[in-house]
């Protein structure tokens, strides 16, 4: 019990491994690896876009991104537009996806330094832009990914499927740059206490910047690997994952008052989420059973994590 | 005491013993008092002489330690249905509201259709009463206002009936933002106030506005009263003799006298200097501007943008929670958050760097922990604060800022930190030191003393003392 | 000093009008009964919930789950109400009940109000699908009618617009406790050292915004006649953008009851705006994204010279 309390990440692994447990339960084991198959890619997009919230919601209180979801949907729509269904442009998409993930992010804190915006109104305000932008391009048509993106998208390596290796990469790399690297002692730095931070020494502007764009770049990578693996990209592709991401961060252990980052959380959080939902699915519960559970599980581990900080 | 009239009426608030203590510190150290109606108390003593807490014990807003707190005249239990009200330095007013309706936050009396104009009639009777010709619409929002028409506002809701009329009014400071005409309309009200029977408790810097409207003044040291007479039994320098402390030996003289300074090396538009290798204090009572002038000049010399590999300035926190622990991390890493760029390699952390200048530090400065990785909360408050200091003096900044970080720390830790603050200064580096005790601004090399947000006098030498720094924090001229 | 004081309700009319003067400007058959009617038809259950948000932002927190709870509300009017009016009316009670307890539990165990109110959202988003797994149900009879009544001279969106402002304008700017409410939203401490208690204060400010809310879900019924779990979604987003944009902001209780009508009326009116013109709906989602960001910035320039001067 004690390692469980002084270890929030063990958490949502263990709330997932017990999903997964409860599901075989019924299937007497049945199709386990096609489930856990199925968990990592689907979890794999979640997780990825929940690494990028986390960063902002370490920042501290009032720092949350609610433009993921048009981000997403921009860098899908841009990039599968760009590539035109051609053979060999997967790169190139991959490039036009990223430079959508650097505006939208630099625009986003643009709005947030400049115009001095709280971070919730200028994404939003923002991402309504995204949004339209994503519309206009679009035009209603469906362009089908390049084949061979399709087939990466889908693929697997070693058993694996190829966007979980991406969203471990991914997860491999923040980990690092939280833990060893001077940026990521700043950020930490300054989601506990911006102000000492900022006295220690911290340059917490550059530090507020480049998160921000950090988040929309995870974002724009996500779209792109949906759009892609969904044959072509949705407007309302990304909708599910403004509330999703914010969830994981806290559901991994991520504390919502700034400071501290659980990155194998947010993985955790990501296979419990789908996990859920199919061990729901299976027992025969509808989606109003899984969407009022996930509801409590939130609620539950914000009041644990308050009461936490209180015996402290 | 001297006052018949008021000896024969029941004391309006009676404390007796009464002490508080937060942890080991003993703010208030046993305290007796009584305040009758009619009676206009001076409130006089230095920084953490235990002022504040005496009032927020009277107030209700903090409980004793031990001893009671009684209202006899009206027979009530609590300090608000006894009618005691408190006007503080910290404003605290909604911002968001209009004038009148702050005081229906505090008169829940008001109400019913055309509360709002009986809620503006009565703060427009309590201003024309104290502050004759204010020219405050009360139907403003507080945050339109000037710091001083907000400070008349808050006077004024002090005084105002409020379901019950005000029987002891206590005033932290309360000129502090007023110019001299308008706190001359003050000083007629309250003496006015309290010849129609009310009390009030009157704390100020300015020792002529003590003396032209306090019948009695209490002077208070280290959580005692240490004199209790009435006004026209003191002198001005006898109250700032009252005040002080035996004088204590001057530690920091033969250091002082033996290191050479170099050139100067900040110099401030409001007269701010230091040369290199110079302790320079900052002193006066506390809140008077020194840690904003500190504050200033640290944020104008650094970036939010950009952090060079080795910074030229430093800063030591002394409230810690607001401006240096960072609360969920290790001992370590809160004392190499300033050097990490200096050891960085490609934008890592050098992990084996880190954990040797903390190490280093550790047996330095003589941080307490069998273990650097240790949360930092562990420690005891001397021990985090010398955590900051590593953070600080590890760096190689020529020049460090310290905005009183001997806030609640212990004597032996102390002794250890000016040691090590006199040999970096002998090796070249520049101190800038605010602090509210003045033993420690006598180490100085030289002493700004600061009284309303500006300096009002530059000691060095053997001007530093105890009794030049108050005559200079206190304003001696009438009000 | 009364402009600077004032010019922040100044600011939500003078963009409406403008908006508005361009949309009859480009289609002056808009300019009657009829057309405005149109342009503002779905605006009164956005400002219903837009007045809930901000009675949460008044007490310096944040309601993410306005969309879900409205859409619950919807479900629960297109059914329950119709078919056994008690039994929903006491189903409507519980939920402003619970609106109520959790501002309390918010207060009490000092929890971030976003995270709070993102888990109700998945609740409520849960409740709904029980009660409506798919889309359909039916409006009351009475309430369809209300709807869509028609008073003389000014159409029913502008009728209830006016009404809303002026009731909550009376409820939390004049009356005493709103006052009260307010001054929690500026400074906590010394409303609780003035002798109130501030949990129940928090309550009855997350109470009325379930009530509010719970107008808002009944409102959006009697427009659209059937309902959906996932009807008003997109409210969480429009209900925070309204409260900023009719002045309001996150912290320090400034709020402007009829500022969150006109900034719900403006972001309405921006999206209906293009159809008028004749544009690309493609940018109607854009427009108010542009409108909130263009109001949001002239409010900038608006303070700095106020602060300059």
């Amino acid at each position: 019990m004690k390692t469980l309390v002084s270890r929030p990440w063990l958490w949502s692994w263990v709330a997932a491994a017990a999903a997964f447990a409860l599901t075989m339960a019924l299937t007497g084991g049945g199709g386990a690896s096609a489930l856990a198959y199925a968990a990592l890619g689907f979890g794999a997009f979640a997780a990825i876009v929940g690494l990028g919230q986390m960063l902002v919601i370490t920042l501290g209180p009032g720092n949350v991104d609610l433009s993921i979801p048009a981000t997403m949907t921009l860098s899908g729509t841009l990039a599968l537009k760009a590539m035109n269904t051609e053979p060999g442009t997967a790169l190139m998409g991959l490039g036009v996806a990223l430079l959508v993930g650097l505006g939208t992010g630099l625009a986003n804190y643009a709005l947030i330094f400049f115009v001095r915006l709280p971070p919730i109104i200028a994404t939003l305000a923002a991402s309504l832009i995204y949004q339209s932008l994503a519309i206009w391009s679009n035009r209603g048509l469906r362009i089908k990914p390049p084949q061979e993106l399709a087939d990466f998208a889908t693929g697997r390596f070693l058993g694996l499927p190829n966007v979980a290796w991406v969203g471990l990469v991914l997860a491999i790399i923040v980990w690092v740059l939280l833990e060893r690297s001077v940026w990521g002692r700043w950020l930490l730095a300054s989601g506990q206490n911006m102000r000492a931070a900022r006295l220690a020494g911290v340059p917490v502007e550059l530090v507020r910047a480049t998160t921000y764009v950090a988040v929309t770049i995870f974002a724009a990578i996500a779209g792109y690997l949906l759009a892609s693996f969904s044959g072509g990209a949705a407007l309302n592709m990304g909708q599910e994952y403004l509330l999703m991401s914010i969830a994981v961060v806290v559901i991994g252990g991520t504390s919502i008052a700034g400071g501290m980052s659980n990155v194998p959380g947010v993985w955790g959080a990501s296979l419990f989420m789908f996990l859920v939902v199919s061990m729901l699915n299976s027992y025969g519960a509808g989606a109003g059973v899984r969407l009022i559970l996930t509801g409590l599980i939130i609620i539950g581990i914000v009041i644990v994590a308050s009461t936490r900080r209180a015996q402290r | 005491m001297q006052q018949s009239a008021a000896q024969t009426a029941a004391p309006i608030v009676a404390l007796t013993d009464a002490t508080k203590h937060f942890g080991a510190v003993r703010a208030l150290d046993g305290v007796s008092l009584e305040i009758r109606p009619g009676e206009c108390l001076g409130l006089v003593g230095h920084n953490g002489a235990g002022k504040s807490t005496l009032v927020n014990i009277v107030n209700g807003g903090l409980p004793p330690t031990s001893g009671t707190v009684e209202f006899p005249a009206s027979g009530e239990q609590g300090a608000l249905a006894a009618g005691v009200r408190s006007v503080f330095q910290e404003l605290s007013l909604c911002p968001n509201l209009t004038v009148a309706e702050n005081l229906r936050i505090s008169n829940a009396e008001l109400s019913g259709i055309g509360w709002r104009r009986q809620a503006r009639k009565e703060i427009n009777q309590s201003l024309d009463k104290v502050f004759p010709g204010h020219g405050i619409d009360a139907n403003a929002e507080v945050d339109t206002l000037s710091i001083a028409e907000r400070q008349m506002v808050e006077i004024a809701i002090g005084f105002a009936p409020r379901g019950r009329d005000a029987r002891l009014v206590i005033l932290d400071e309360p000129t502090s933002s007023l110019d001299a005409g308008i706190a001359e309309q003050l000083l007629a009200h309250i003496r006015e106030f309290c010849a129609n029977g009310g009390a009030v408790v009157f704390i100020s810097h300015m020792l002529g506005e003590i003396f032209a409207v306090a019948s009695r003044i209490i002077v208070m040291k280290d959580g005692l009263i240490v004199s209790d007479r009435a006004a026209g039994e003191f002198t001005r320098q006898s109250l700032v003799d009252d005040m002080g402390h035996v004088a204590t030996e001057k530690a920091g003289d033969a250091a002082g006298a033996a290191h050479v300074l170099g050139d100067e090396v900040i110099s401030t538009p409001e007269g701010l200097s230091a040369r290199r290798g110079e302790i320079v204090g900052l002193s006066g009572l506390a809140g008077h501007g020194q840690a904003e002038a500190l504050a200033r000049l640290y944020l104008g010399a650094t970036s939010s943008w950009r952090r060079p590999k080795s910074p030229k300035i430093v800063f030591v926190a002394g409230d810690r929670t607001r401006d240096g622990i960072m609360p969920l991390w290790s001992i370590l890493r809160n004392a190499t958050l300033s050097i990490l760029s200096e050891t960085s390699r490609r934008g890592m952390v050098n992990r084996p760097a880190e954990a040797e200048i903390a190490a280093t530090w550790k047996r330095r400065i003589g941080i307490r922990t069998d273990d650097m990785s240790n949360p930092i909360l562990s420690l005891s408050g001397g021990n985090q604060q010398k955590v900051l200091f590593a953070r600080a003096l590890a760096s190689q900044a020529p020049v460090v800022v310290m905005d009183d970080p001997m806030r609640g720390v212990d004597v032996g830790t102390k002794q250890d930190v000016y040691a090590m603050i006199r040999a970096e200064a002998a090796k070249g580096r520049t101190f800038l030191w605010y602090s509210t005790e003045t033993e420690e601004v006598c180490q100085c090399d030289r002493v700004f003393v600061f009284r309303n947000n500006a300096i009002s006098a530059e000691l060095t030498g053997a001007d530093i003392i105890e009794e030049r720094i108050l005559e200079a924090s206190f304003e001696m001229q009438d009000a | 000093m009364n402009f600077l004081s004032r010019y922040r309700i100044l600011l939500p009319v003078v963009s409406l009008t403008v908006l508005l003067a361009a949309t009859f400007y480009m289609q002056p058959r808009a300019m009657s009964y009829f057309g405005v009617n149109l342009l503002f038809n779905l605006a009164v259950p956005i400002a219903l919930a837009t007045i809930g948000q901000m009675m949460i932002i008044m007490v310096n927190d944040i309601d993410l789950s306005v969309g879900a709870f409205v859409s619950l509300v919807a479900c629960i009017t297109a059914t329950l109400l119709n078919d056994n009016p008690m039994l929903g009316v006491l189903v409507l009670a519980a939920l402003v009940l619970s609106y109520a307890a959790l501002g309390a539990l918010i207060h009490a165990l000092d929890l971030p109000a976003i995270v709070v109110t993102l888990g109700m959202s998945f609740i409520w988003g849960g409740l709904a699908l029980f009660i409506l797994p798919s889309p359909g149900g039916v409006s009351p009879d009475w309430l369809r009618s209300l709807m869509t009544v028609k008073p003389p001279l000014i159409p029913m969106a502008v009728a209830a617009s006016i009404l809303i402002a002026g009731v909550t304008h009376v409820l939390v700017i004049r009356s005493g406790i709103g006052t009260v409410l307010r001054g929690v939203g500026g400074n906590a401490r010394s409303v609780g050292r003035a002798g109130w208690k501030v949990i129940r204060l928090k309550a009855l400010a997350y109470g009325m915004a379930g009530l509010f809310n719970v107008f808002a879900g009944i409102a959006l019924v009697g427009l659209t006649t059937s309902a959906d779990a996932n009807i008003a979604l997109r409210y969480t987003l429009l209900t925070i953008a309204g409260v900023i944009l009719g002045g309001g902001e996150f912290v320090g209780g400034k709020v402007s009851p009829v500022g969150a009508v006109i900034g719900a009326l403006t972001l309405t009116l921006a999206a209906s705006f293009l159809s008028f013109m004749r544009l690309s709906s493609d940018w109607q989602i854009g427009a108010q994204g542009a409108v909130l960001i263009l109001v949001l910035t002239a409010r900038l320039l608006f303070t700095r010279r106020a602060r300059a001067s």
